[in-house]
Order: C-alpha cells, then sequence, then structure tokens
C-alpha cells in the first residue's frame, strides 16, 4: 500500500537508529572468543546463572503482573489527592540509578532495615544473601514498566463498554474480569514482557541488595560483570548466552504483543 | 582514624619540602589513571603535587585495576597508572603500555572487618568458616578475593561466603551497615571506613601483602610531568602520605 512507504525524510533517520542499535552488538560479536564458546556456555558457573536469572526474571514478571494492574487501575481511575506525586513515585525506580535503588532496599529490607530489622529479629528471615532477594531486587525496577504500560492502556480504553455491561447489570468485580481485563489484555502482555526484559538484565539493584553468590544471587548480568575482571572473552561469552536467550524470547512475543 | 590536623601537617610538610625536590617549571596536565582503594591518598597526594607544581593539573581517574587496564589497552589518554595488584600492571607492561619498569609503591595488608559493636563476635579468619555467620568476600576474580582466600587457606578455614561482592568497596558496605557480620578487606579500607567498621588484624603467618606498582605510560603526551609525579609518589614525602591512609612501603 501507498501510504505504507515512509515520509523520504524519516528514512535516513530511520537507518541511523538502526545502525546505532545494531554496530555494537556487531562490534560485540566480533570480539567473542567462539572457538571456546561451546566449552565456556556449559560451565556450571554459565547454567547456574543462567537458570537464576530465568527463575528471578519471571518471578519478578509476575510479581509485577499480580501488584502491577491493581496499583494501575488505581492511579488512572482512582480519585484521590495526592494521585500525581504518587504516579512520579511509583516511576522513580526507573530513574534512580539501580544501585541507589538496591541501597534503598537494604535500608528497607536489610537485616538492620526499617522493616527487615524487626522481621528478621522475629522471625531470622532475611531477604538479601537469598534467591527472594534477587527476585524482590528485580521486581523494584521492572514494575514500574508494567504500571506505566497498563496505566496507559487503561486511559485509552473505550469505557462504554464497560458502561455498557454495567447498564446491563454487571457488577464491579465481573465488569473487571469479563470487559475491563480482557481487552487490557494486550496492554497487560506489552508491559510484562518489558517488565521481563528489564528484570533480566538488572545489575546494580540486584549486587546490591541480594549480593552475589554462584547458585543462591549471581544471575547473568552478575556473572558478566564478575567475569569481566579476570577474563573478558568470558565475559562476552556469558553476554552471547543472555543475548542469545533474550531475542528467542523477544523476538516471537514483540510483535505478537507490542502492536504489530 | 587519621585527625584532619595530622592530614594538614602532612601537607604543609610536603610543601615545605619541595624546592628541593620538585622542578617548578613542569607545566600541564596528566591523567593518573589509579585503582579505586587509592581513592583517598592519591587526592592528597594530587593536591601536595599540584602545590609543588603551581602549573601542574594533576587530573585522576579512579576504578577497579581490571577496569583501568582495559581503558589503557584500548587507548584512553593516560600518563600515569597505578594498580592494586602487578597482574594488571604486568598486562599494560606486556602489551607495551608502559614506559620503563613498574615500581612496587606502597603495600597494603589483609584485615577482617567487622560492624561496629561486632555482635557476631567475630574474632579471626577461623569464623569465616561458620555458616551460621553471614560471610562476604571479594569475588575470586578480584585481587581482594584472591587474596582473601589465600589468608583462608593459609588459615586452614574453607570458607562459607554468603557473598561474593565484585569490589572491596561495595563489601566494606555491606559490613559497614551490619549486613554482614564481617568481611576480608584491606587495612587501609578499615581505617578509611572510621568509626562504622571495626578492624581485626591477620596474624603475619596467614596474612596476605598485596603490591601496588606505578608506571608512567608510553602513550604519555606529557612523560616528564607523569615522571615526576612518579617520583614524588615514591619519594619520602609521597610514602608519608600514603603511610596516614594505611598503605605499607615497598620493601615490607
Amino acid at each position: 500500500m501507498r501510504r505504507d512507504r515512509p515520509p523520504w525524510l524519516l528514512v535516513p533517520f530511520a537507518a541511523l537508529a538502526i545502525a546505532f542499535l545494531v554496530v555494537p552488538f556487531g562490534a560485540l560479536l566480533q570480539r567473542a572468543p567462539w572457538s571456546d564458546l561451546a566449552d565456556e556456555v556449559r560451565r556450571p558457573l554459565v547454567t547456574d546463572a543462567l537458570r537464576l536469572s530465568l527463575v528471578s526474571a519471571f518471578s519478578a514478571t509476575a510479581l509485577s503482573v499480580l501488584l502491577g494492574v491493581p496499583l494501575a487501575w488505581v492511579l488512572a481511575r482512582g480519585r484521590f489527592p495526592g494521585r500525581s506525586l504518587l504516579r512520579a513515585v511509583v516511576t522513580l525506580p526507573m530513574v534512580l540509578p539501580p544501585v541507589v535503588g538496591g541501597a534503598a532496599l537494604l535500608f528497607a529490607f536489610g537485616r538492620r532495615g526499617l522493616v527487615g530489622g524487626p522481621v528478621y529479629d522475629a522471625t531470622s528471615f532475611l531477604l538479601p544473601f537469598s534467591t527472594w532477594g534477587v527476585i524482590v531486587a528485580n521486581t523494584f525496577v521492572a514494575l514500574p514498566f508494567l504500571v506505566i504500560t497498563v496505566e496507559a492502556g487503561l486511559r485509552s480504553l473505550d469505557r462504554r463498554y464497560e458502561d455498557a455491561a454495567a447498564t446491563l447489570g454487571a457488577g464491579r468485580w465481573t465488569v473487571l474480569w469479563r470487559v475491563t481485563l480482557p481487552m487490557l489484555a494486550p496492554s497487560i502482555a506489552a508491559g510484562a514482557l518489558l517488565s521481563w526484559a528489564r528484570a533480566l538484565g538488572e545489575f546494580g539493584a540486584t549486587v546490591t541488595f541480594a549480593g552475589n553468590l554462584q547458585g543462591r544471587t549471581q544471575t547473568m548480568p552478575l556473572a558478566v560483570f564478575i567475569a569481566r575482571e579476570a577474563d573478558r572473552g568470558a565475559a562476552i561469552a556469558l553476554s552471547l548466552v543472555l543475548i542469545a536467550v533474550s531475542l528467542a524470547v523477544l523476538v516471537p512475543l514483540r510483535d505478537r504483543w507490542l502492536g504489530a | 582514624m587519621r585527625s584532619r590536623g595530622m592530614r594538614a601537617a602532612t601537607v604543609t610538610l610536603a610543601a615545605a619540602v619541595v624546592p628541593m625536590t620538585a622542578c617548578s617549571d613542569d607545566e600541564g596536565e596528566i591523567t593518573v589513571m589509579a585503582a579505586a582503594s587509592l581513592t583517598d591518598a592519591f587526592d592528597e597526594l594530587g593536591a601536595a603535587f599540584e602545590e609543588a607544581n603551581p602549573d601542574v593539573t594533576v587530573t585522576f581517574n579512579y576504578d577497579g585495576s581490571s577496569s583501568l587496564r582495559d581503558q589503557i589497552l584500548a587507548g584512553a589518554p593516560a600518563d600515569v597508572f597505578a594498580a592494586a595488584n602487578t597482574a594488571t600492571m604486568d598486562a599494560v607492561a606486556e602489551a607495551d603500555g608502559t614506559a620503563g619498569d613498574p615500581q612496587v609503591f606502597v603495600t597494603n595488608e589483609l584485615a577482617i572487618a567487622l560492624p561496629a559493636g561486632n555482635e557476631a563476635g567475630v574474632d579471626g579468619l577461623d569464623d569465616f568458616g561458620d555458616d551460621a555467620l553471614l560471610i562476604g568476600l571479594c569475588a575470586e576474580e578480584v585481587p581482594c578475593g584472591s587474596f582473601g582466600r589465600e589468608a583462608l587457606t593459609n588459615a586452614g578455614v574453607t570458607p562459607a561466603p554468603d557473598t561474593d561482592e565484585p569490589d572491596v568497596r561495595s563489601l566494606l558496605d555491606k559490613v559497614a551497615s551490619g549486613e554482614l557480620d564481617a568481611g576480608i578487606v584491606y587495612v587501609s579500607d578499615v581505617l578509611a571506613a572510621g568509626d562504622g567498621v571495626e578492624g581485626v588484624e591477620i596474624p603475619e603467618d596467614q596474612n596476605v601483602t598485596a603490591e601496588y606498582p606505578i608506571a608512567t605510560l608510553t602513550e604519555s603526551g606529557n612523560a616528564e610531568v607523569a615522571d615526576e609525579f612518579v617520583a614524588f609518589v615514591l619519594s619520602d614525602e609521597g610514602q608519608a602520605i600514603l603511610a596516614g591512609f594505611g598503605f605499607g612501603p615497598p620493601s615490607s
């Protein structure tokens, strides 16, 4: 179709954007230790880190959906004082350097933390230095992506369908489950995908809050960072594994969920 | 802990000795790549050097030694490299990145860092094998991690760490905030951390000495001033400043 052809002025800028995003990955591939790659990725360090990354990224995504959809609803539809402020606070983890976020989590949920302190004294339960800590750190940075996406989806929703359902006698809960959420599904899926991607790459908040221990808290980004200290080739090999896993999830889902 | 007065006295002393040692006709800018553990000491060294050479500006780039090595090997403009271990310096030297042979300018011993109050009652390396305690080490891949494990081997202890921190400062932070019961860091770090951290000495027969080498870089655009700075670090004034931050002399 003729109208699908872009105005010519856009083309060079789009090409520049593609080059900007693709060239660094090309450079990474060029530096990769291809001959040792097969051995490199089979090390227990890599398989442990990959398993932990997937577990924590998917858990963080599930938690983000569970907590983020209700929050998005409140932010989009709720009428209460301080809503703008709350909206800004919710997006703070996106702006904050992740290391600061991790430190804040430690002050809140650490052994000497605001909440973590009393909990530890009563139950000896500790989030830092555990896989739960990784999931909490990942959720902290990933949640805002889901909230923003779903909130935008709720705002652009045609409310007449909900009104019609209500007029026909559906209760508030039924309207939410049978009308709002199904219509919102694409936004939730898009938000979940963004959250997952953010959680998978998380480094700063995780290492600051949960520490770094193989098999318990060492996710792929942490393994890459540590490997880089000793052996740059190993770090690149690890990065390639992370990229491959991301592409395996993003390529099929992105078109489907992020408006194709 | 060092007092402010003592620091000021050191600077004054350095300034007083200047006419005898430094050539004040040097001018220009140099960039010094220095290991993160040298931050406080080199800030003071730099100030003293600039005072002795008013036309010289010293810019510091502090980072982990291996990051600095990567930056130098990738061609980052720099004049002097001061590393926290010999391996990173050797890598630069092997790539013909150093002008002349690197020289060890200080040593640093290990110490056990504990949160103030030491509620867990840690008193030696033996406690690092205790699963019930929250123990932190540096990752094996960074100097403080490999040295720390060497000390534990010397003490016959199999460590049960709860975290392998990527660098010594993040390990120290977690100890200082009380999230960890103990960690192995450098003596200079315990001094720098101040009141939040208690130090326990590691016996001489178990301890490991880290050597810090320094060298002028081949790519230096101002080798004369760079050499001058290296000489200043090795001089009595430079060594006095470094000793004030807990670093040992190179010969020990």
